[in-house]
């Protein structure tokens, strides 16, 4: 893995600090990283670490109490709506619980079409429009005719998280937050889908930031690891270096926690892809 | 939606409540079609007319009799005369001069008057007994006679030139007229109020205007609560900080106190029911700004709004898309609320006399109100004041009910 990749996005002194006076809490604490172009980042960390702080932060979600994000290598600018309109259009997310992703009044329809106009397809024709959102429900396996005119809660956990990858499909931003997409989701289910987010990934060539708490996943998947213990970057490098041979006690304490099923765990398509 | 509303109507209190309002509502507006007219027109020149069907007199003795022998016609005529009263002191006169108290049967008018006919003696002079009760007996006895005696009462008008009586018409105790003959007659169902008009017309028009007045200040007052509320938790900041200050100043301040420094300050002459109902609006709606607020606020981090806000929809419409429906049914639920209490505050208010002016049009406040300062419930004129009571409380009732069952529905640990 070579760092001579364009930078994507970068940090420096990064910090989240929520409440004031005794109830304040340090959520990130001064952190400094490099995502370059084309990369798989994984970040992980126990829950309460601050992984979905954040995640929250790089999708302008919520304000930096202190440092500065680097986008493309020039400062993060997103003070207004239209500002973080565009910003948005590189950067989309996939969250943690499926059911609460969506909102339920509004039909599966609608969730594909504000994609398909964020792009600026407000325009296409009906039956353009119908073209894409079929192929991007059969990039992910399911079928648009069916799923027209229904609504996202009357799916399973696993058919919400692929519709949702179908929204990054028709979207195609330069870089993915996935924010422990997999974690509510059956173990069938999750290699389904993490192979199907590598496939997007090779399709139209993204960075994805990828959010775990499970380290034998992050290995198996990504090119860069960042361990994250209580807001700050214990240890970082190539997937390689962190998971075989950890330096911070941290790193090995969350190895030797990894069950020993998780080493026989058939994840052999997911493993092809990634290191095709 | 489909699903939402049929667990609604499946909800047994709902339903209750629900059918009550709507009963209440129907009936509202199918009365006046039966019986039109202007529910503040004084149809009596005396106040507090009981309840019943009034025919003219005058228009009675007009209409020409038919014949007619009642079997019990004579006792019940005695019997009115009897009051209570009577009865008992002449019980009391008969047990002075010695009768024993087994003859004596104060519900028997007939074995009663024969045995008064028998034994009472005017020139009889009890011990102990006061001048002015002999002349009592004296009087009551004289009563007696007259009404034993069943003679013709003549009808008489005055002759213009020499201004003596002239017989026009004898009626005797066996004339009888059909109702449907006099020509002028009134039904009042629950009699007058104290301007001598028609209480259950005035009611029906009364119980429309405060139906009017609750839905009107309850969905001002909704709408108030509603928007601060979804700007103050949804924008959050300083706009937060704002709302906040200007809802906490109006809650510490008793709302029904502003009510009627407001109400005081327009003046008699300024407020209709609609200006007392935006009055009403206008100080009723904290409750529901602070409760939308922190609805929104545990809204506003939900993913499915972050998701909306990534796929760049404006805040109006993040707003009206992905919070207020997820609140929607908890607002149905305030409104239902805000409605009943509007209603009883126009009542409080009137009662207090600073309500809709008194010469428009009527309301259930209003009617409580004059039914007060007429003394109504002191001399148990029930009619100026039960019924709309019992408006109230069945207005008030059913919403609560609503409300309830509503609660029921959407917050399912509340289910019995």
């Amino acid at each position: 893995m070579s760092d001579t990749k364009p930078m994507c996005l970068s940090g420096k002194g990064v910090t989240k600090v929520f409440g004031f006076g005794e109830k304040k809490t340090v959520a990130v604490d001064h952190v400094d990283f490099e995502f370059r172009e084309g990369e798989l980042i994984s970040i992980v960390g126990e829950s309460g670490s601050g992984k979905t702080t954040i995640s929250k932060m790089l999708l302008g979600l919520i304000s930096i109490t202190e440092g500065q994000i680097f986008f493309q290598d020039k400062p993060l600018d997103i003070n207004t709506r239209a500002k973080k309109k565009k910003y948005w259009r590189d950067i989309q997310a996939i969250f943690q619980d499926p059911f609460t992703s969506y909102n339920v009044f509004n039909k599966i329809d609608q969730v594909l079409l504000d994609c398909i106009h964020m792009r600026g397809g407000k325009r296409f024709s009906k039956e353009k429009k119908l073209e894409m959102m079929t192929e991007a429900c059969s990039f992910v396996n399911l079928k648009y005719a069916e799923l027209t005119n229904k609504y996202p809660f009357e799916l399973s956990g696993g058919q919400m998280q692929r519709l949702m990858i179908a929204r990054i499909f028709l979207l195609k931003p330069k870089i993915l937050l996935a924010d422990e997409p997999t974690s509510m989701i059956d173990a069938c289910s999750r290699a389904t889908i993490l192979d199907m987010l590598l496939n997007l990934r090779n399709e139209i060539g993204m960075t994805i930031i990828f959010i775990t708490h499970d380290i034998g996943l992050a290995y198996y998947i990504s090119d860069k690891v960042y361990i994250m213990e209580q807001g700050k970057f214990v240890e970082r490098g190539t997937a390689d270096e962190v998971i075989l041979n950890p330096k911070a006690a941290y790193t090995k304490r969350l190895i030797s926690d990894v069950p020993k099923i998780y080493e026989e765990w058939d994840l052999s398509t997911v493993n092809s892809t990634a290191r095709a | 939606m489909k699903n939402t509303i049929r667990q609604v109507f499946h909800s047994p209190k709902f339903v209750v409540g629900f059918s009550i309002f709507v009963l209440v509502l129907l009936s509202l507006f199918i009365y006046p079609l039966f019986v039109p007219g202007n529910p503040l027109q004084m149809v009596g020149l005396s106040s507090f007319s009981e309840p019943g069907t009034y025919v003219s007199v005058y228009d009675a003795i007009d209409s020409e009799p038919d014949i007619m022998k009642l079997p019990e016609a004579d006792a019940k005529r005695l019997a009115d005369k009897l009051n209570e009263e009577d009865r008992a002191a002449m019980k009391e006169w008969l047990l002075l001069i010695g009768i024993p108290e087994a003859d004596i049967d104060t519900t028997d008018t007939k074995s009663l008057l024969k045995l008064w006919e028998e034994k009472y003696d005017p020139s009889l002079k009890p011990a102990g007994m006061t001048m002015a009760k002999r002349n009592y007996y004296k009087r009551l006895n004289t009563n007696l006679e007259q009404a034993l005696n069943a003679s013709e009462v003549v009808i008489a008008t005055e002759n213009a030139e020499t201004g003596a009586l002239e017989e026009a018409k004898v009626v005797t105790d066996t004339d009888y007229i059909n109702t449907k003959d006099v020509i002028n007659s009134i039904t009042l169902p629950l009699g007058t109020d104290n301007f001598g008009r028609d209480t259950l017309k005035e009611l029906v028009s009364a119980a429309k205007t405060s139906i009017m007045i609750g839905l009107i200040a309850g969905s001002i007052a909704t709408f108030i609560g509603l928007s601060t509320g979804l700007l103050a938790g949804y924008i959050g900041g300083w706009v937060d900080e704002l709302i906040l200050f200007i809802t906490n100043l109006f809650t510490v301040i008793p709302g029904f106190i502003i009510l009627i420094l407001v109400s005081y300050g327009i003046g008699q002459e300024n407020r209709g029911a609609t200006t007392c109902a935006i009055v009403i609006g206008f100080t009723s709606w904290t409750w529901t700004t602070r409760s939308v607020r922190s609805q929104v606020i545990s809204l506003r981090n939900r993913d499915h709004v972050n998701l909306s806000k990534l796929s760049g929809h404006s805040l109006l419409r993040i707003i009206l898309n992905d919070i207020l429906p997820y609140i929607a049914s908890y607002v149905v639920m305030a409104l239902i609320l805000q409605i009943s209490t509007a209603i009883l505050a126009e009542a409080q208010l009137s009662m207090l006399g600073l309500g809709p002016k008194t010469t428009e049009i009527p309301t259930l406040g209003l009617m409580m109100n004059w039914a007060m300062l007429y003394s109504a419930h002191t001399h148990g004129y029930w009619w100026a004041y039960f019924p709309v009571l019992l408006i109230i409380a069945l207005i008030s009732f059913s919403l609560n009910l609503m409300n309830t069952g509503l609660d029921q529905v959407f917050n399912p640990t509340l289910r019995d």
